[in-house]
């Protein structure tokens, strides 16, 4: 399969861990931003292929693992309303709030549905004048636009028994909170593909220059993610020989510009602004989220239906929330694969398709004969 | 309320205990997955305990009167009714003929059990009458008994087949979950996921560049074809699943946990077809969970692998028949996987249905 194969392909990817390993004379530590790329490493073993010296941790990226408790349970709750239809991408479903999931709210009666794109939550509300459909609104930069779309449509449509529930939350912020905190180990970032193909690479300029941390742009496949760490590697260990000033470099040129999708930004800054966000296990990290601007009011569905201000707190015993900072990994969890599993989870990087937990689980859970 | 009850309370909302599964049945029980499995081990089999069930086949074998009969019983509720490559009515005679045909038998029987939402369009159940009978037709198989009820408007998804299925076994051959040995090979029948994804783009409007048909066929003349090899060694082939719900994982897992041996398979030597993997790319699914409903899975003594091989990919349903992999001796209980790289990872066995990715 094109664009596919090849960034699959063994000796390619051979041909780079070596490569990676005749430039490591020292250990790094790397980040990928993304949970898509969490388990391409996961999935291929492309840990196993570089150098003792690098240490790869998993970074934030992981849309359904930070979307705060409280919004999965103002989702719970709608859902379970006889009028309320609650839209929302798959992924969400298996996720717990602090007492159920919407899987389980569905099997108590609740019209929960799973759309692919989030126009077909306005196309449900089109055919449902008698019920509020409510589209839970989630994830980074990639799914903002199509977001941003379904309110934009549901308003031009005039539409008045479409609403989102919006927890939106923005990576550049995110590596800024990473690279302040005392307790970053983190040398160099893979920033993600698929948020720069929207964004653009331009983003990320300020915190290469504020942070002097070298950013590589990263793709999803093992030969993206080898190469992007050959890339990241090449910058510290030259930086070691003569000084010089870390860089932002794309290896995924085949998808992401610099200036980035511009008609995708342009719909996204008609509908949201940029507001404080909580991260769920994480806490609120300044201007780093997506609200549905005043201009549509009518369509967010914390207004519409009052939802009004809840804090609850994570299960103590999950660790999700440093799992999610790239400060433990998900086997230093000691209810990781005990009592924490995707049947019984006790935190969203357990069931999500980009949470790291679920990557250690479902690939690495045992020691397996090489 | 005293101020002892307000700080347990306030103890579990703040520390909530993880959600327990098994006050409510859930969609995911239904998957074929490990909540499948849950639901029989802690409420079917401790209610029906008795030997024949305890060995979990897809059919039931039963001596009556110096004859091996086979049992199996399966629901059909697709949905959409109609889709590329078949229908509800095809399918239940291909699911039902498949599952004895897995034990070896020769299908003889079905019974056919039709539940019909009120309103439901006759000519519809008329074509699935007619698509149903063709498929006992082509068979070999004759509907003997069935049943007819009808359940109100919206108490139903229109339409829910049950057939049940009766075959004879021939005497000295016994195909078991629990038969697979250390350096056994496992050998499929062809393309994985056809079915699954079928049904997933015909119920979700999903449009690709070619269609994609579901695979549904009945096996039993593939399987008479690779009996016939080891007719002279009639213990090579150990065990046969079709992978329908839960996919090639589910039912290799199963062989795993109950031979248990481990089961290490070659990525590169699943036969997917191209317009499936770009399917599963898209929606971030696995081909080896996807369904498959004219497919199976052989466990073969080593020395006839090549022979029985051989002879399925004569037949029109095995022609792209590979062998994906070798039963272990480590790693009992588990599937793994040798990557392209040459890392291994665990197959596991899904909790629930695969669910699409965000982005």
């Amino acid at each position: 399969m094109k664009y596919l194969d090849e960034y699959r392909d063994e000796r390619i990817a051979r041909a780079l861990a070596t490569e990676i390993a005749q430039h490591t004379t020292r250990p790094w530590v790397l980040m990928e931003i993304c949970g898509g790329q969490t388990h391409t490493i996961m999935r291929y073993g492309i840990d196993e292929l570089l150098p003792q010296g690098i240490e790869l941790v998993h970074g934030p990226g992981c849309p359904v693992c930070v979307t705060p408790l409280e919004t999965v349970d103002k989702a719970i709750e709608l859902s379970l309303h006889p009028d309320v239809i609650l839209v929302s991408y798959g992924d969400m479903l298996r996720v717990p709030g602090s007492r159920s999931d919407l899987f389980r709210a569905k099997a108590q009666g609740a019209d929960v549905r799973i759309a692919y794109s989030p126009t077909e939550a306005v196309k449900i509300a089109r055919s449902n004048p008698d019920r509020k459909v409510v589209f839970l609104a989630i994830g980074f930069e990639t799914t903002a636009p199509a977001n941003a779309m379904a309110a934009w449509q549901a308003r031009r449509e005039g539409l008045t028994n479409f609403s989102m529930l919006v927890s939106h939350v923005l990576v550049p912020p995110a590596i800024r909170a990473l690279m302040v905190s005392r307790t970053n180990r983190v040398q160099g970032f893979i920033a993600p593909g698929h948020v720069c193909t929207v964004m653009g690479c331009k983003e990320y300029e300020d915190l290469v220059r504020d942070f002097d941390v070298p950013i590589v742009v990263g793709g999803f496949e093992p030969v993206d993610i080898l190469e992007a760490v050959l890339m990241l590697v090449r910058q510290l260990e030259a930086r070691q020989l003569e000084a010089g000033e870390a860089r932002l470099e794309n290896q995924y040129v085949r998808s992401v510009s610099y200036q980035g999708n511009l008609p995708a930004q342009r719909i996204v800054g008609e509908v949201f602004e940029i507001s404080d966000q909580k991260w769920r296990g994480i806490g609120t990290i300044p201007q780093s989220g997506l609200r549905l601007r005043e201009e549509y009011a009518a369509y967010d569905a914390d207004r519409v239906f009052d939802l009004g201000e809840r804090t609850v707190d994570e299960p103590a015993e999950c660790i999700s929330a440093q799992v999610l900072q790239g400060l433990k990994k998900p086997t230093d969890c000691p209810a990781f694969g005990m009592r924490c599993t995707p049947e019984n989870p006790l935190g969203a990087p357990m069931v999500s398709s980009e949470g790291a937990c679920a990557a250690y689980y479902h690939y690495r859970r045992r020691a397996v004969a090489s | 309320m005293s101020t002892k009850t307000r700080a347990e309370i306030n103890v579990e909302l703040s520390c909530p205990a993880p959600l327990a599964v098994k006050d409510r049945i859930l969609l995911g029980h239904g998957s074929g997955g490990k909540l499948s499995a849950e639901l029989i081990r802690e409420i079917f089999l401790p209610a029906f305990q008795n030997p024949v069930l305890a060995r979990l086949d897809d059919q039931a074998i039963v001596n009556v009167n110096g004859q091996r009969l086979a049992i199996t019983t399966d629901s059909f509720v697709v949905k959409p009714l109609f889709f590329p490559g078949g229908d509800i009515g095809s399918l239940a005679v291909h699911g039902t003929v498949n599952d004895l045909a897995m034990g070896g038998a020769t299908p003889l029987f079905l019974s056919a059990a039709f539940i019909i939402e009120e309103g439901f369009s006759m000519a519809e159940l008329q074509r699935v009458v007619n698509s149903l009978q063709q498929a006992a037709a082509d068979a070999g198989v004759q509907v003997v008994t069935g049943d007819t009820k009808v359940v109100e408007k919206g108490k139903g998804d229109g339409l829910f087949i049950n057939t049940t299925g009766i075959g004879l076994v021939p005497e000295g051959l016994d195909l078991s979950a629990d038969r697979a040995q250390p350096g056994d090979k496992v050998l499929l029948s062809g393309s994985i996921g056809d079915h699954g994804i079928a049904i997933l783009a015909q119920r979700e409007g999903l449009e690709f560049e070619t269609q994609i048909q579901s695979d549904s066929a009945a096996l039993h003349t593939l399987v008479r074809a690779m009996l016939g090899v080891t007719s002279k060694v009639p213990s090579a082939i150990r065990c046969m699943r079709d992978p329908t719900r839960g996919g090639v994982s589910s039912a290799l897992n199963e062989i795993a946990e109950r031979s248990r041996v481990g089961i290490e398979l070659e990525e590169r030597s699943l036969p997917i077809h191209e317009e499936v993997r770009g399917a599963c790319e898209l929606l971030g699914f696995d081909p080896l969970y996807v369904a498959n409903e004219g497919k199976l899975i052989a466990i073969v003594a080593p020395a006839a692998a090549d022979a029985v091989l051989q002879v399925m990919r004569r037949h029109p349903l095995g022609a792209e028949a590979q062998i994906i992999g070798t039963v272990t001796e480590t790693n009992a209980g588990l599937v793994t996987m040798r990557t392209p790289f040459g890392t291994t990872r665990i197959v596991d066995m899904l909790a629930g249905d695969q669910l699409p990715r965000i982005c």
